[in-house]
């Protein structure tokens, strides 16, 4: 429904990167087999790849954002691809530029890849819709919408860690409402063919018919934990807890928040993970952030390769030339 | 006025508030009706209609239409946007207070009335502004406002919060008699929503306007309607929740009238996939349940009338990711053939859908439109109920070419409308 004929071409191919939703599985475990691939570049002396030089890809940022933007750029650069960073809340904008005139502009400088954050849901989409044939978009982050690169490298984690969907019991805690990260994440786990995904969090922090994008519901944390393989936990954004959403930190950390004691309901093994950054003492204690069961510093490190796998083979068919590495 | 003599003959003559549905001759003189049925014994026309195969009605009568002028010029102007209606039948609209500057002043009104009657293709009414310059808070001059001709008062889409000064703008209102027109939408409720919340908000992870924000505010309205007694008119319904509240109301005794926009007819929320700006309207589209109910509302004259909720725009204004667009669509020209949809649908019969175009909205306004009967102003619409044609955005009469319905094959289409008994617009078959 949001954009699966606009991101895929007539071959089956990625011809833009906006959203999980309607990806299938065997495209999504392309990606991973090339992430795969990929990750072994970080750990040779020269970090570099040849596969796009010559090539600029623009990271197009109408949000802050320091961690996904960085490893969007270091992800480009072990490409071999020049990089522009752009941050367009500081300046187009705001002198009435619309959206469209800064895409213009930039396209006049010949650029072939945009890595877009919004604030709108649909922005990354909007762009895809209306750039060069030879442009491909990346969506970096779009208002409540959709972090699909986020996603494909917390799947990847879990791949790394479990080596398999199946039997899994995977929980995502928290702001689930505000998340695109947790909807990406529930669109790529479902597909990928994930036992169960279980959200948890207060009636406040979940979308209208949560449960149609294929989740089972919690409300207390306890339950929502019980041999779970999995615990995601969502940053939460602090102006939602002044009192509209939530009544105060301090409460939601006693009924959410991941304390070793709560995490000894799931699985022995089970894995912890957080897109960060994290807020320590309200989304999960530091004992449990900085243990042995916390993966979210492996995400990071995956994010960079899981991102040049979704660069080089959209922007190989954006070209329509060859791709991942041998 | 022109003063020619038209006989419009052979076709079938449908006016519901005279309970006419007959093939016959409407016969028209110095811009008024002379017959309908049969026209007089020696009437000599100047010009003759002939009808045979189409249908005969009163010009239809839209509640909702933003003309777009004082103000948004770059949008549409009172001549470009009459001009539309006149092509799609529409002899009269109603223009909502939300002008720039706010339709709060006789000054505005006159000046709109002058804009239309210097264009000459629909007369246009006016809603006057419940509260100065829209701000919810300070009554306006409702008593000037009616001497200057506007049939009611509303606050467009601003929400007017505290439940007191409603309270005692409903009753000012009710000193005058004049009706108070709400769209019924809380704004804290919508809290900077843009679609319905619902499964495909969530999908799509856009702010949601739950259902409650407009059960609830209908619910307040209907509570001092109750207290002040004023006529109020619910514009927009898009829940079916709203409908069975107006229809226990009306149950009740309640003075209170209701429409639907007619995208609310046949569109739904699934129609916003892939963020399509064109649905993105305000109230929201709601979910199929909803439309079923509005149907339903309109087929049993809860819902008294359908308007075209008209709101064109200049392309950029949809050049956007979805939340960031303008809400609305343009659509006055696509009020008859959409209506006339629901017919082939089996939700109304011919005659009721006209009705609900007509001696509805007319009825709602208090004002003489809408009717056929001898005496009244010669505003008619002559349309060809079996033509179909396929809605081509570029070839829209109206400034604005923003519509969800683009690519619909549509049937009905508009041969002659007739304002006060002059050819505003005639069909040469392009």
């Amino acid at each position: 429904m949001s954009g699966a004929r606009l991101q895929v071409d007539e071959q089956g191919r990625l011809r833009h990167f906006l959203t999980v939703e309607g990806l299938e599985r065997g495209l999504l475990t392309e990606i991973l087999d090339a992430a795969e691939s990929f990750a072994g570049v970080a750990e040779q002396t020269v970090k570099k790849v040849p596969l796009l030089r010559g090539k600029t890809v623009v990271n197009l940022f109408f949000e802050a954002s320091t961690r996904t933007r960085t490893t969007f750029e270091l992800a480009a650069k072990r490409l071999s691809a020049d990089v522009l960073n752009i941050n367009v809340s500081a300046s187009a904008t705001t002198k009435g530029e619309t959206l469209l005139d800064t895409l213009r502009n930039l396209e006049a400088m010949h650029v072939d890849m945009f890595v877009v954050r919004h604030a709108d849901s649909g922005a990354a989409h909007f762009i895809a819709r209306h750039v060069q044939p030879h442009v491909s978009v990346v969506n970096a982050g779009d208002g409540r919408h959709a972090h699909p690169t986020q996603a494909l490298l917390d799947v990847f984690t879990i791949r790394r860690r479990k080596g398999r969907f199946e039997d899994l019991v995977v929980a995502i805690v928290g702001d689930i409402l505000h998340s695109r990260v947790a909807r990406s994440q529930i669109h790529a786990l479902n597909a990928l063919g994930t036992g169960e995904v279980r959200v948890v969090a207060p009636r406040t922090l979940l979308p209208a018919h949560v449960e149609d994008l294929g989740v089972h519901v919690f409300h207390r944390m306890e339950d929502g934990l019980r041999d779970a393989d999995v615990v995601i936990m969502l940053r939460l954004q602090k102006e939602r807890m002044r009192g509209a959403h939530l009544p105060s930190e301090h409460e939601y950390f006693r009924l959410y928040g991941l304390t070793e004691e709560r995490l000894a309901r799931a699985r022995p093994d089970a894995i912890v993970m957080h897109p960060g950054p994290i807020n320590r003492g309200v989304e999960l204690e530091s004992r449990v952030a900085d243990g042995p069961r916390s993966v979210i510093l492996e995400q990071v490190e995956h994010g960079i390769a899981v991102r040049m796998a979704i660069i080089s083979m959209t922007m190989r068919t954006a070209r329509g030339g060859e791709g991942t590495p041998a | 006025m022109s003063g020619e003599r038209i006989l419009i003959r052979g076709g079938r003559i449908v006016d519901p508030a005279g309970g006419l549905d007959a093939e016959g001759e409407l016969a028209i003189a110095d811009g008024r009706i002379v017959a309908a049925g049969r026209a007089p014994e020696g009437f000599t026309p100047d010009r003759v209609l002939e009808a045979t195969g189409l249908v005969v009605c009163p010009g239809l009568v839209d509640l909702a239409a933003r003309l777009r002028e004082p103000g948004q010029e770059h949008k549409g102007t009172v001549a470009s946007e009459t001009r539309a209606a006149a092509a799609g039948g529409v002899t009269t609209l109603c223009c909502p207070p939300d002008t720039d500057p706010v339709l709060d002043t006789p000054a505005v009104a006159e000046l709109v009335r002058r804009l239309a009657e210097a264009a000459g293709h629909a007369r246009v009414v006016c809603l006057g502004a419940l509260t100065r310059g829209l701000d919810g808070e300070r009554l306006s001059e409702m008593a000037a406002l009616a001497e200057a001709g506007c049939v009611g008062v509303g606050n467009a889409r601003r929400p007017v919060p505290n439940t007191l000064v409603l309270r005692r703008a409903m009753e000012y209102a009710a000193t005058f008699g004049l009706t108070v027109h709400i769209h019924p939408m809380d704004a804290w409720l919508r809290d900077g929503g843009c679609a319905h919340e619902g499964p495909v908000a969530t999908r799509l992870g856009l702010p949601g306007i739950p259902a409650a924000a407009e059960t609830a505010e209908v619910a307040r309205c209907l509570a001092l309607v109750e207290q002040t007694g004023v006529r109020a008119h619910f514009g927009r319904l898009s829940t079916a929740r709203a409908v069975r509240m107006i229809a226990r109301a009306q149950y009740d005794g309640l003075p209170v009238t209701a429409d639907v926009a007619v995208a609310h007819l046949h569109l739904t929320e699934a129609d916003l996939a892939g963020f399509n700006a064109e649905a993105h309207l305000d109230p929201p589209l709601r979910t199929g349940r909803d439309r079923e109910g509005l149907r339903e509302g309109l087929a049993r004259g809860v819902i008294g009338a359908v308007c075209s909720d008209h709101e064109p725009h200049e392309p950029d204004a949809k050049l956007a990711p979805f939340p960031s667009t303008e809400v609305g669509a343009s659509g006055v020209e696509l009020l008859l053939p959409l209506t006339l949809r629901l017919v082939d649908e089996g939700t109304l019969t011919l005659p009721a859908a006209i009705e609900r175009l007509t001696a509805g909205p007319a009825a709602i306004l208090g004002i003489e439109a809408g009717t056929l009967a001898p005496g009244s102003s010669a505003d008619v619409c002559i349309f060809d109920p079996a033509a179909e044609w396929r809605l081509d955005p570029a070839r829209m009469v109206s400034a604005g070419r923003n519509t969800p319905f683009a690519g619909w094959t549509l049937k009905g289409r508009v041969r002659w409308t007739l304002l006060g008994g002059r050819i505003v617009h005639e069909d040469r078959g392009t």
